[in-house]
């Protein structure tokens, strides 16, 4: 295969810079990818042994056509590949992308013909699609705000990157029960649902300074959603790998394999109970040789290099001549108090560009949008980007000088939205729309309930509210989490919503509970503002609606919602 | 059925005995319920267990045996890469490690890297394509069982 020609990216963005090595083996990826489908389409593989292998390369097949999901490792990409991203919407899919809440992009409208294609121009930005999908270890996701945040221990995207390289292509851990997410995050606040995941992870660092790991399992969400356990306090730096190594053996050999609803690692550790499963994981700990599996500090300090903070300017005033200029302009004000979160470095901002425009689709970005958005990155953020769990995108650092110029041009590409974090920043799966598992549309919905709660919020000022939405029990939307949470089912044929309540994702993580009754795809939006409604009658000042919730309970909403009927 | 190894299909000397058959002369596979029956006999013994089976329960049987088979009952499901690992890594087994059941060309590198020595394939395998498939990718970035030349960081080519 000819090498792709290679796009050099931003000279200060810090994504993992790939080398020779690097760009052999995804070359050979690729090469092994098109061996694959050649022998599909002679009938060499059947589509039984085919399906894991082009799901291991991110290709679905969805309702309309198939759908290419792209690997953006733990959320962090450049302006160049973003503009490469904006390319293969333009010339292989329909002109737009969507952003996962796996901090991932998927193209909905793919050709299997044009697939290897497509992969090798994700290479020549030193991308790919990579165990995006299959059961085996997913992209590692992390905090949108690494490097960036001030609360920060230690880099997380240092050890998701140690992650993404191990799993690759692991030759124990690719055939899994299961599909298999790891996060990890760098600071004590949550950022990142970590305890819905299969492992979660937790730097730290000891008295000495050194990093250490605070470790989760047996999170997840689905038909029976279940938060981690924790089981080990802190695992040295050297043990990290050796530890997530012990902890997929045991899933391995024994995770469930008959019955999918019951494969993922939070069965087999509420089976076990959390001391039967951590007992099995020392087991494995106490046989394993050490040195094979040691993270030794140079290969961490290599890695880490690829994240050393850009050459930041002085602050030179900038917080004054933020004020003053959010003092003239309250669009502006209000944009940077909610979309943007202080950084570390003086002068400097994190700044989120919201892709839930109100009426609009969560998480969806048109060519033009991705193509402005990296111009901007350039411009104004080191080229340096980042796509967030809420599928929404982040310029991590930011001189305040320049927030209003990046405004302006954010508004111009219409991707000016205030709302990160806010009732219309809805969390949405493609639902049935797009996707072949789902039970109900996703997008529609979202898209009535933004409208009404913009309403609201305009009205009455709700804060800080977390709405989701799944199509289907598998709980992409993460609506399980979600302080209103609606998931689409299937009722005699028809389109229908449950709606839970009191759900979290952070550090006070919580299910939510089922509300009552579903409700038909045309009062579900309605259920929804009747639920704003009942909180605004009840709610204490500068009390969002999950303090409401917790203080109250059930029984008002239950009864606002179901009394008439 | 053909017997893979390193690329060529190999004469197979091995006979596999059921759980009632009667032990043949010669090398036999035999359940792992008939290891003490078949371990008196003066000749090459081998046992095929199922991947529902820690190879721990082998441990005492070891010294004595010259293979083990695992089996992969469907493609996608990868117990035996867990059960090939340990034999060689927890328990030393220098002997041949066979892999036998639903193997696809696409298990083969890892199957080989996880520690197996050779693979059943089906009548008619071109060795060819399995050899393509072994080859196709040649870095890897986490520690295995097969032979490999390190690389910088976590990387290393594979034989």
């Amino acid at each position: 295969m000819p090498e792709a020609p290679f796009l050099r990216p931003p000279q200060h963005a810090r994504t993992y810079r790939y080398d020779a090595v690097d760009r052999e083996f995804l070359a050979e990826r690729i090469a092994e990818f098109r061996g694959q489908v050649q022998r599909r389409l002679a009938g060499a593989l059947t589509e039984d042994e085919f399906k894991p292998l082009r799901l291991m390369n991110g290709l679905y097949l969805q309702l309309h056509a198939y759908m290419l999901r792209v690997a953006i490792p733990y959320g962090v990409l450049n302006a160049t590949q973003l503009r490469q991203l904006a390319y293969i919407a333009r010339r292989w899919d329909r002109g737009w992308g969507h952003f996962t809440t796996r901090q991932n992009i998927q193209f909905n409208w793919t050709k299997l013909v044009d697939t290897p294609e497509m992969l090798e121009a994700l290479a020549a930005v030193d991308m790919h699609a990579i165990q995006t999908s299959g059961n085996c270890i997913r992209n590692t996701t992390t905090d949108e705000f690494a490097g960036a945040a001030p609360d920060e221990v230690a880099d997380p995207r240092v050890y998701a990157e140690i992650l993404r390289q191990w799993s690759s292509l692991h030759p124990e851990f690719t055939w899994l029960p299961r599909k298999f997410k790891i996060a990890v995050r760098g600071a004590e606040e949550d950022r990142i649902a970590s305890r819905t995941h299969d492992v979660a992870v937790q730097l730290k660092r000891d008295a000495a300074g050194e990093v250490g790991f605070t470790i989760h399992v047996g999170g997840g969400m689905g038909r029976t959603p279940i938060l981690a356990q924790p089981i080990f306090d802190f695992v040295p730096e050297a043990e990290f790998l050796r530890t997530m190594e012990a902890i997929l053996r045991v899933y391995n050999a024994l995770g469930q394999r008959e019955n999918i609803y019951r494969a993922r690692i939070k069965i087999l550790v509420r089976d076990l109970g959390r001391d039967g499963f951590l007992e099995l994981v020392n087991a494995e700990l106490a046989r394993m040789p050490v040195e094979p599996y040691r993270l030794a500090p140079e290969i961490v300090q290599a890695i880490s290099a690829h994240f050393a903070p850009p050459p930041f300017a002085p602050a030179d005033g900038a917080a004054a001549a933020l004020e003053r200029a959010t003092a003239a302009d309250a669009e502006f004000a209000d944009w940077v108090r909610l979309n943007t979160r202080p950084h570390r470095q003086p002068g400097y901002a994190s700044a989120v560009i919201s892709l839930k425009p109100v009426g609009g689709i969560p998480g969806d970005a048109t060519a033009e949008q991705m193509e402005a958005v990296a111009e901007l990155a350039e411009r104004f953020g080191f080229g340096e980007l980042r796509v967030s769990h809420t599928q929404n995108l982040v310029l991590p650092h930011v001189h305040q000088k320049h927030l209003h110029a990046l405004w302006q041009g954010l508004r111009a590409a219409g991707l000016g939205t205030a709302n990160f974090g806010q009732g219309t920043d809805i969390i949405a799966c493609p639902g049935l729309d797009y996707c072949a598992l789902a039970n109900a549309r996703s997008i529609p919905i979202s898209q009535q309930i933004s409208e009404r709660v913009d309403a609201l919020d305009r009205a009455f000022a709700l804060g800080e509210l977390q709405i989701k939405i799944s199509g289907c029990i598998n709980a992409c939307g993460h609506h399980h989490v979600a302080h209103i949470g609606i998931l689409g089912v299937d009722k005699h044929g028809a389109e229908a919503y449950q709606i839970t309540l009191g759900g979290a994702p952070g550090n006070d993580a919580a299910i939510g509970e089922l509300i009552g009754p579903s409700f038909s795809y045309d009062d579900v939006a309605g259920a929804v503002e009747t639920i704003l409604r009942t909180h605004i009658a009840q709610r204490l000042p500068g009390e969002r609606f999950l303090d409401t919730y917790r203080r109250i309970g059930q029984a008002p909403f239950k009864e606002a919602l179901y009394a008439a009927a | 059925m053909p017997l893979l190894e390193d690329g060529r299909i190999l004469p197979d000397a091995w006979v596999g005995v059921d759980d009632d058959a009667p032990l043949p002369e010669g090398p036999v596979i035999v359940p792992l319920a008939r290891l003490a029956e078949a371990a008196g006999r003066n000749a090459p013994l081998g046992v095929s267990i199922g991947n529902d089976v820690g190879v721990d329960a082998l441990a005492p049987w070891l010294p004595r045996l010259a293979l083990v088979q695992v089996v992969l009952p469907k493609s996608k499901d990868g117990r035996a890469f867990s059960q090939i690992r340990a034999l060689r890594e927890y328990h030393g087994f220098a002997g041949e490690i066979r892999v036998a059941g639903h193997v696809i060309p696409d298990h083969y590198a890892m199957l080989l890297r996880c520690g197996a020595s050779t693979v059943v394939v089906p009548e008619g395998a071109d060795p060819a394509v399995w050899q393509a498939s072994r080859h196709v990718v040649r870095i890897a970035y986490q520690h295995a069982q097969s032979a490999e030349q390190p690389l910088a960081l976590l990387r290393r080519k594979v034989a």
